[in-house]
C-alpha cells in the first residue's frame, strides 16, 4: 500500500501546475448561471485551452491516476471543471471511443476533445427514470435512417447542445433490455423541441426535450440495432467512476472555510457544531482516500471503473449534503440568504441523491451486484 | 500511487487468516471467556504477532505499521481477545512482551482491560476497580480519577484496525444470513428493507478501510482519529444491523453478533473516544 506518487506521475503534476498558473490568470470570471451561451462560450474556451496544451483527453487516454493528479490539481488551482462538456468528455465520448466505428469515433471525438461541440444525455423519460429499461420513445426504421417520436425528460445541458445520446425503443415486442438502441442525434434536426425546466436552485440546468418524427440517419447508431442497453452500461460505468474527484477536493476546501467562518463569527464555541464539523473532516479526508483506493484498483485491473464507484457515490452525495447543512448551521440566520456563499451549494446539493442513480437505486446495484443478494423481481 | 495492498501483504491476510480461523473457533472463545489462553498467547508470539514492527536485529519482523493493521484487522475479526495493542506497543520495551511470554496492558484513559490476566501493567492502576464488563470476553476495570490521557496514535490506528475487521465481518455475516432465512417464500436479503441495511454496512466498511490503511501509511495523527471515528461508527453500527438482519436469533447469546457489538463498545471508549477523535479532527481544520 503506497500513498506516494511515482517520478513519472510528480513530473505531470509539476508540468500541469506550471501551465496552470500561467493559463488561469487569462481566464475570464465566469458567467452567471442562467446565461447560457455564456456558461457554454466559458467552458469550451477552456477545454480548448485544454486540448491546445496537451491535456484534453485526459478523462479517456490517461492512466487513472493522471487523470486524478488532473483533477486534484485544476481543482485546486481553481480552474474550472468540465461544465457543459460533461456528457461528451465522461458519457457520451467514452462510450463512442469504446463502441463506435472508426468513422465515428473520427467524427465525434476531435470536436469533444477541442470543445467545439456540445453534447447532452437523453435517456430519461417522463416515465422511465430509474427503471431506465422501460424507455418508450419510438425510433422506426426508413430507409437510412431512424424517425424517431417521443419524449425525454431532464437532459442537462440540453439548451446549449449540439449532440444528445439519445436511448430509443427499436424494438417494442422484444424483452424491455433488448429493444433499445443507443442513437446520435443533432439536437437541430427538425422535430427536436427543448423546453428548459428551472431548478429549485432558480436556474435552468436541464430541459424537456420532445421528439416529433426526428430523422436521425442510421449511420449515428453506436453499436448494434437492440444492443443500446449493452452499450448504455459502458457510458454509466464511467459516469460512477472518477467523476467527482475533483468535487471531493472542492468539498475540502469548503470545509476549511467553515471552520475560519466559524472561529470568526463566533459558532465555533458551540462544542455539537465543531465536533461535526470534526466529524465531517474525518469524512471527506476517507472519501479522498476511498478515491485514491479506487483508482488504484482500477489500475491494477487495467479496466473501466467498477462497482467501487457506488459505494463511492452513495457516501459522497450524502456527505455533500450534510457539508451544506453543517454551513447553514455556521451561517445562523445568513443560511437563508441567498446572496451569501455557500446557500445556492446547499440547494443544489440536493440533486446529489438523485441524479445518475438514485440513492435507493445504488443501494441495489451494491446489495445486489458486489454483495449477491437475491433481486428484487 | 499503488494504494493496494501488495502481494506480501495479501500473503500476510492471508495467513493470519488461516491461522486465527484454526486457534479461535467461536465456541474456543466462550468457553475461555474471561480467562486468557496463554497457550495461544505464546503461539501468537512465535508467529510474530507482537514482534511484528520489531528490527530484525532484534528479534522482530521488521514490518511497519501498514502490516500491523491487516494483521489486527484479522484479529478484530475473529474476536481474538487480550489486551493485544498493549502488548504489541510493548514489543522491545517490555521483555517478553514480543515473544508472547509476557502479557502486557496499560491503563487507557479510566479503562484497564485484562488487568487481572496481565503480567505488566503500564500506567498507574492503584485505584482501579473492576467493572462488571458489559463485554463477557473482555474483563475492565475503571479508574475512577483517570484524567483522560493523550492518546498514542499507533494504540488508535491498531484499534481501528479491529474495529474494521469486526465490520467486515458483521457485514459478511449478515449477508450470509440474508441468503440462507427464508421468510414470505423468498430469503429475506431479498427484502430492500433488508438489502439496503447490507449496503450501508458494506458502504462503511469500505470507507472505514480506505481510512484505517491511509492512516497506516501516513501515520498521521489528525488522518488516524477519522480512521478511528470511521471504524467505530462500521464496527457499532454494522454489529447493530447485524443484530436486525438476525431477527430473533440476533438477541440470543448463541449468536455470534452480539459479541462484536459488545466487543465494538468497548473499543470505541479504547485509545480515543469519538469526541476526542472529532475534537482533535475540529482543531486541524
Ligand atoms: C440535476 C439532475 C440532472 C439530471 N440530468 C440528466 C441528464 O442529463 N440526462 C438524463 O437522461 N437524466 C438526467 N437526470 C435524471 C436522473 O437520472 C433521474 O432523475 C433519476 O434516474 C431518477 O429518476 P426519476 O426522477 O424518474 O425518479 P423515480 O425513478 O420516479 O424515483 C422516485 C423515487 O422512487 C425511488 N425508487 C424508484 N425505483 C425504486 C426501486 N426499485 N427501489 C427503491 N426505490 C425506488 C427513487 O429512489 C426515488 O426516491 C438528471 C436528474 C437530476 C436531478
Amino acid at each position: 500500500m503506497d500513498l506516494s506518487y511515482t517520478e513519472e506521475e510528480e513530473g505531470f503534476r509539476a508540468g500541469l501546475r506550471d501551465w496552470l498558473a500561467v493559463a488561469l490568470p487569462e481566464l475570464p470570471p465566469p458567467p452567471s448561471p442562467g446565461d447560457w451561451p455564456a456558461r457554454r462560450a466559458h467552458d469550451t474556451a477552456w477545454q480548448r485551452a485544454l486540448y491546445d496544451a496537451g491535456y484534453a483527453d485526459v478523462h479517456w487516454d490517461a492512466s487513472p491516476t493522471r487523470r486524478l493528479i488532473f483533477l486534484e490539481e485544476t481543482e485546486k488551482a481553481g480552474a474550472p471543471y468540465v461544465g457543459a462538456n460533461f456528457v461528451g468528455l465522461l458519457h457520451a465520448g467514452p462510450t463512442i471511443a469504446a463502441e463506435g466505428t472508426r468513422e465515428q469515433r473520427e467524427r465525434w471525438l476531435p470536436p469533444i476533445l477541442r470543445g467545439d461541440e456540445i453534447w447532452c444525455q437523453g435517456f430519461s423519460e417522463p416515465d422511465a427514470g430509474s427503471d431506465l429499461a422501460s424507455l418508450r420513445t419510438r425510433a422506426v426504421r426508413d430507409g437510412d435512417a431512424y424517425v424517431v417520436t417521443g419524449a425525454k425528460i431532464w437532459t442537462s445541458h440540453a439548451e446549449v447542445a449540439d449532440w444528445c445520446e439519445l436511448l430509443v425503443r427499436t424494438d417494442p415486442e422484444a424483452p424491455r433490455h433488448r429493444g433499445i438502441t443507443w442513437l446520435a442525434m443533432p439536437m437541430d434536426a427538425p422535430g427536436v423541441t427543448v423546453r428548459p425546466l428551472r431548478t429549485l436552485a432558480g436556474s435552468t440546468e436541464f430541459a424537456e426535450v420532445f421528439l416529433d418524427e426526428v430523422r436521425v440517419p442510421a449511420a449515428n447508431r453506436v453499436g448494434a440495432e437492440n444492443d443500446g442497453w449493452r452499450v448504455t452500461m459502458v457510458t454509466l460505468s464511467f459516469e460512477r467512476g472518477t467523476a467527482f474527484v475533483g468535487e471531493v477536493v472542492a468539498c475540502r476546501r469548503t470545509l476549511a472555510a467553515l471552520a475560519r467562518t466559524a472561529r470568526e463569527n463566533g459558532r465555533w464555541d458551540d462544542a455539537v457544531l465543531r465536533r461535526r464539523l470534526g466529524r465531517l473532516n474525518a469524512e471527506f479526508g476517507a472519501l479522498w482516500r476511498l478515491t485514491q483506493w479506487n483508482v488504484s484498483e482500477a489500475e491494477a485491473t487495467g479496466g473501466v471503473p467498477g462497482t467501487g464507484g457506488s459505494v463511492f457515490k452513495l457516501r459522497y452525495s450524502h456527505a455533500r449534503q450534510e457539508l451544506y447543512d453543517a454551513a447553514a448551521e455556521v451561517l445562523g440566520p445568513d443560511a437563508l440568504d441567498l446572496s451569501r456563499e455557500w446557500n445556492l451549494d446547499r440547494l443544489s446539493s440536493l440533486s446529489y441523491t438523485i441524479a445518475a442513480g438514485t440513492s435507493q437505486i445504488q443501494r441495489n446495484i451494491v446489495a445486489e451486484r458486489i454483495l449477491g443478494l437475491p433481486k428484487e423481481r | 500511487m499503488r494504494f493496494q495492498p501488495t502481494e506480501d501483504q495479501r500473503a500476510l491476510r492471508r495467513g493470519v487468516r488461516e491461522l486465527l480461523a484454526a486457534r479461535c473457533a467461536p465456541q474456543a472463545l466462550r468457553t475461555a471467556g474471561a480467562r486468557l489462553d496463554r497457550a495461544l498467547w505464546r503461539e501468537l508470539g512465535r508467529t510474530g504477532f507482537f514482534s511484528l514492527r520489531l528490527p530484525e536485529a532484534e528479534g522482530g519482523v521488521g514490518l511497519g505499521l501498514p502490516e500491523a493493521v491487516l494483521v489486527f484487522e484479522e484479529a478484530g475479526r475473529v474476536l481474538l481477545p487480550g489486551p493485544l495493542v498493549a502488548t504489541h506497543l510493548a514489543a522491545g520495551t517490555v521483555p517478553g512482551a514480543g515473544d508472547g511470554t509476557t502479557v502486557v496492558t496499560r491503563a487507557d484513559g479510566g479503562l484497564v482491560p485484562w488487568l487481572d490476566e496481565a503480567d505488566v501493567v503500564l500506567g498507574n492502576s492503584s485505584d482501579a476497580v473492576p467493572v462488571r464488563s458489559v463485554d463477557p470476553l473482555t474483563p475492565l476495570h475503571r479508574i475512577p480519577s483517570a484524567p483522560p490521557g493523550d492518546p498514542d496514535p499507533a494504540a488508535v490506528l491498531l484499534t481501528a484496525a479491529e474495529q474494521l475487521g469486526s465490520a467486515g465481518r458483521t457485514t459478511e455475516t449478515a449477508v450470509r444470513y440474508a441468503k440462507e432465512r427464508e421468510q414470505f417464500g423468498r430469503p429475506i436479503g431479498a427484502f430492500q428493507a433488508v438489502k439496503h441495511l447490507c449496503a450501508q454496512m458494506l458502504v462503511r466498511a469500505e470507507l472505514a478501510r480506505a481510512a484505517v490503511y491511509a492512516a497506516a501509511v501516513t501515520a498521521d495523527p489528525v488522518e488516524i482519529a477519522g480512521a478511528k471515528l470511521l471504524a467505530d461508527e462500521a464496527a457499532v453500527q454494522g454489529a447493530r444491523d447485524c443484530l436486525q438482519v438476525h431477527g430473533g436469533m440476533g438477541f440470543t447469546w448463541e449468536a455470534e453478533v452480539h459479541l462484536h457489538l459488545k466487543r465494538a463498545w468497548v473499543r470505541a471508549e479504547l485509545g480515543q473516544t469519538a469526541a476526542q477523535a472529532e475534537e482533535a479532527l475540529a482543531a486541524a481544520l
